[in-house]
Parts: C-alpha cells; sequence; structure tokens
C-alpha cells in the first residue's frame, strides 16, 4: 500500500480542479476542492483498491482530509 | 401542553410568551395575508434582548442553552410561524459565530453591539448557479490589502431587506475552489441589496425572502477563520435542523390545539357521549407526541456531544451523524402537514373556513413549507450517497 496509490484513487474519483500530484501528502483535500459527495466515491474506491472496509468510527471529515490521514487510516486497518 | 416546559420557566422563555402572544399573535393574519415583516413581534423580540439570548453571560447576553431556544422557537410558532422562522435564522448565524468566532477580536466586540443594538442577522448561503447547495459557493472573497469586496447573486434572503448585518458564505478568496469556504459578516452600512425578485409564496410569506444580488466590503477581520465545512457539519447543520424543530413543534401544536378545542365544544355539547372526532384527536396527539419526541432525543444528543472535549473530531463530523440529523429533518417536516391535515379534518369545515376560529389554512400553507424550503429531495439525495460506505456496525 503507497500513498502513490491513494493518489491514483483520489485523481480517479475525488473530482478535484488542482492537480493532485502537485499536493502535498499533508494538504487539506476539502480545500483542494473536494465535496462531501465526491469524498464517498473516494471512500468506495479506496475500499475496492485496498479490499477493505473502513467501519463506520472512521467515516468522518478529519479520517479523508489528507492523503497522510487516509494512509494512517488503512494501516490502521490492515496492520 | 408545553412538554419541553418542565423547569420553572426562566424570564427569557417568559418574555417569550409575552411576544408570542402580545405581538405575534395579533398580528399573524395581517403577515400572512400582506406577506409583510412581522415588524410588530421583531421589533419585540428586540426590547426583550431575546436576539441576544444565546450570547454568553459574561458578554452581556442571556446565555441561554440550544434546548431553551429552541423552546423559545415553539413559543414564537404557535402564534406566528414567520416569526418564529426569522428568529430561528437569526438565531443560527449567533450560534455559529459564538461556537466558531471567538478567538477572534472583532467578533468579541461584534457580540457586545449585537448585545447592545439587537442587531438582527440574516444568512446568506444561496446561490444563483449553486441553488440552494449550502456547500458551496461560486462567488468569492476578493482581498485588496486589509479590505475585502464580495458579490453575490442570492436566489433568497429570508427578511434580507430587514436584516441589520448579514452572515455571508464565499469561497475562501478568488483561486479557492467551490467547497473551500470561508463565512463572512458584514455591516448594513457596507453593503447593498438591489431586489431581483419577489416573495408571493404559499406559506412562510412572513419571512419575506426573495432573490437578492448583494454587493459588500469589509475588514478582513471579518473573516471568520474556521473553514465554514468544519463549522457546517459541527454546527450550522444540526443546530438548524434543531431550531426548525422547534417551529414544526409549535406550528403543528397551533393545529393540534385548535382541533382540542373544537372536540372540547363537541363534547360539552353533548354531555355524557365522547364525540367521533375525539378518536381522531386521540389519533393526532399521538402523531404530535412523536413529532415532539424525536426533536427532543436529537436535541439531547446534540447538547452532549457540541460540548465533549472532541466535538471537532468526533462524532458530530461523522457521517452517521449527518445521516442521523437528516432523518430528523425528512421525519420531522413529513409528519407537520400530516398533523395540520388532520386536525382540519378533525374541524371539518370550521377548519376550512377563513373566518373561522378554527381556520387550519394559514397553518397548512406555513407546514408545506417545511419539505420544500430546504427541499427534503436534495436531503435524501445525500443521505442515498452516504449509504453508499455506512455500515451500522
Amino acid at each position: 500500500m503507497s500513498k502513490q496509490q491513494i493518489r491514483q484513487v483520489l485523481k480517479d474519483h475525488g473530482k478535484f480542479s488542482a492537480n493532485i500530484d502537485s499536493l502535498a501528502d499533508d494538504a487539506d483535500l476539502y480545500e483542494a476542492g473536494m465535496t462531501s459527495h465526491a469524498s464517498v466515491n473516494v471512500m468506495l474506491a479506496l475500499e475496492d483498491a485496498f479490499d477493505l472496509e473502513f467501519p463506520d468510527r472512521m467515516l468522518k471529515r478529519s479520517v479523508f482530509e489528507s492523503i497522510d490521514a487516509i494512509h494512517a487510516a488503512i494501516e490502521e486497518l490492515t496492520a | 401542553m408545553d412538554a419541553m416546559d418542565t423547569s420553572a420557566s426562566s424570564p427569557m422563555i417568559l418574555a417569550a410568551r409575552l411576544v408570542a402572544k402580545e405581538f405575534a399573535a395579533p398580528h399573524a393574519n395581517a403577515v400572512d395575508q400582506e406577506a409583510r415583516f412581522p415588524l410588530e413581534a421583531v421589533s419585540a423580540l428586540k426590547r426583550e434582548k431575546l436576539l441576544s439570548a444565546y450570547v454568553p453571560v459574561a458578554m452581556g447576553g442571556a446565555g441561554l442553552s440550544l434546548t431553551e431556544l429552541v423552546q423559545v422557537v415553539e413559543i414564537l410558532a404557535r402564534e406566528c410561524a414567520a416569526t418564529a422562522m426569522i428568529y430561528a435564522m437569526h438565531q443560527i448565524q449567533v450560534i455559529s459565530i459564538v461556537r466558531h468566532a471567538m478567538d477572534n477580536l472583532w467578533y468579541q466586540n461584534y457580540l457586545r453591539e449585537l448585545v447592545a443594538h439587537q442587531y438582527l442577522i440574516a444568512s446568506v448561503t444561496s446561490e444563483v448557479g449553486v441553488g440552494g447547495e449550502m456547500r458551496r459557493s461560486s462567488c468569492a472573497v476578493e482581498m485588496d490589502g486589509q479590505h475585502f469586496k464580495l458579490v453575490k447573486d442570492a436566489t433568497t434572503i429570508s427578511y434580507g431587506a430587514q436584516a441589520d448585518d448579514l452572515l455571508v458564505t464565499a469561497r475562501r478568496n478568488t483561486d479557492a475552489a467551490n467547497s473551500d469556504q470561508s463565512l463572512v459578516l458584514v455591516h448594513k452600512a457596507d453593503y447593498t441589496l438591489e431586489q431581483k425578485g419577489g416573495w408571493d409564496t404559499m406559506g412562510m410569506r412572513g419571512t419575506c425572502s426573495p432573490p437578492f444580488l448583494m454587493t459588500a466590503t469589509g475588514d478582513v477581520a471579518q473573516i471568520i477563520d474556521v473553514p465554514f465545512g468544519d463549522m457546517s457539519a459541527q454546527t450550522v447543520v444540526p443546530v438548524s435542523h434543531l431550531l426548525w424543530g422547534g417551529c414544526w413543534m409549535g406550528c403543528a401544536a397551533a393545529a393540534v390545539n385548535k382541533a382540542r378545542a373544537f372536540v372540547r365544544g363537541q363534547a360539552r355539547a353533548n354531555p355524557g357521549t365522547v364525540p367521533p372526532t375525539a378518536l381522531r384527536l386521540a389519533e393526532l396527539v399521538s402523531m404530535m407526541q412523536s413529532l415532539r419526541t424525536s426533536v427532543q432525543a436529537c436535541l439531547t444528543e446534540y447538547e452532549a456531544l457540541s460540548v465533549a472535549d472532541d466535538a471537532a473530531v468526533g462524532i458530530l463530523t461523522s457521517m452517521g451523524y449527518s445521516l442521523k440529523m437528516n432523518n430528523l429533518k425528512i421525519d420531522a417536516t413529513q409528519a407537520l402537514p400530516q398533523i395540520v391535515t388532520k386536525a382540519l379534518s378533525i374541524c371539518g369545515i370550521l377548519g376550512y373556513k377563513n373566518d373561522s376560529k378554527f381556520s387550519m389554512s394559514r397553518h397548512l400553507r406555513d407546514a408545506h413549507s417545511a419539505a420544500i424550503m430546504v427541499g427534503n429531495d436534495r436531503i435524501l439525495a445525500t443521505n442515498a450517497n452516504l449509504l453508499l460506505v455506512l455500515k451500522d456496525d
């Protein structure tokens, strides 16, 4: 599991106007234009790409606010 | 039937009852017929310092809780739903400032001024091209040194013409994404509103909510630091549904109480028998209790969650909580027209007549605003999206 894979999911499903490649790992994805609606598609795509399920307790703003935060959540689930 | 009024009434609650009876009720029909602002009631709310009721005591306010504010809204809605809705919308703005802008000196001063002058704040979230979708903006704060300019083409601003100040959503700056919003307060002296249409609706006519083109300027200190997205999940959305819940309860209670009086009248006319309408009334009061229970349960939960240490990152920001508050809105606003319609059927022709003391016309027309003015289909669509990932695990 790499941050590059997360970036690819964001690129495919996050509906960003900005270029994802130029975004720092700790940049705020909501500030970069990710809507609540798009974030659901990102979650679904992450679940599919990494073959996991996010429990409801993780389905909140802060868990998906940056590439680093998403990475930490996936690490926790696959540890 | 003040089911939420279990303790001794505070001075603010007594003041709300006075305003409702003496200043809202006598003009409610004229406000409705003429689609005019309820000036008498709002002026009385200002005199009684009810517009700053939520401002902390340390800053000169009454320090009421959200639960007490919901009670005030219900008291007003029993007499005039438009007055109650205006009061509720104003309080959503005040609560947003108190909860998210208190570390900003400019806003500390503003709250003291609000206490002194009882400013009425209107909300400017809707926008041409974005519609009622609160979490997206097309307009942007245009910075110029210490000053900003902001132009917003709003599809509706409730009591826009009568407000003293506006709280406006906009993109943080001209480069920001649509969802990267700030909340900005602008003063009446610093904005102009060009009315772009009328407000001739079925109900909630006194809220006076036409479209306006707003042009405003201000100091950068007026831009709240906390992103609007964070405020929205933690405060704006849940507080709106709860305060509106007070409005729906009051509107429903007004209709139910007319039906109760009607059935009592029938019973007195024919002592010793239970009139057939009493059975319908028993069903109606049960529906009313369900509405009250669902608002109260969400209110109690929110009061606890919003003071928790992890309020900013905890349950309030979860998708599961969004789903729950959205369900409250949908359930309450579906129940309200059903309750009023049932009350109408109990009162029969006397409920149908406009010049009868049992008239349901205004209550029914106001009740239909609940599911439409913030569209239930939009909220259901949001929930449908959330349910693609929520698991109830």
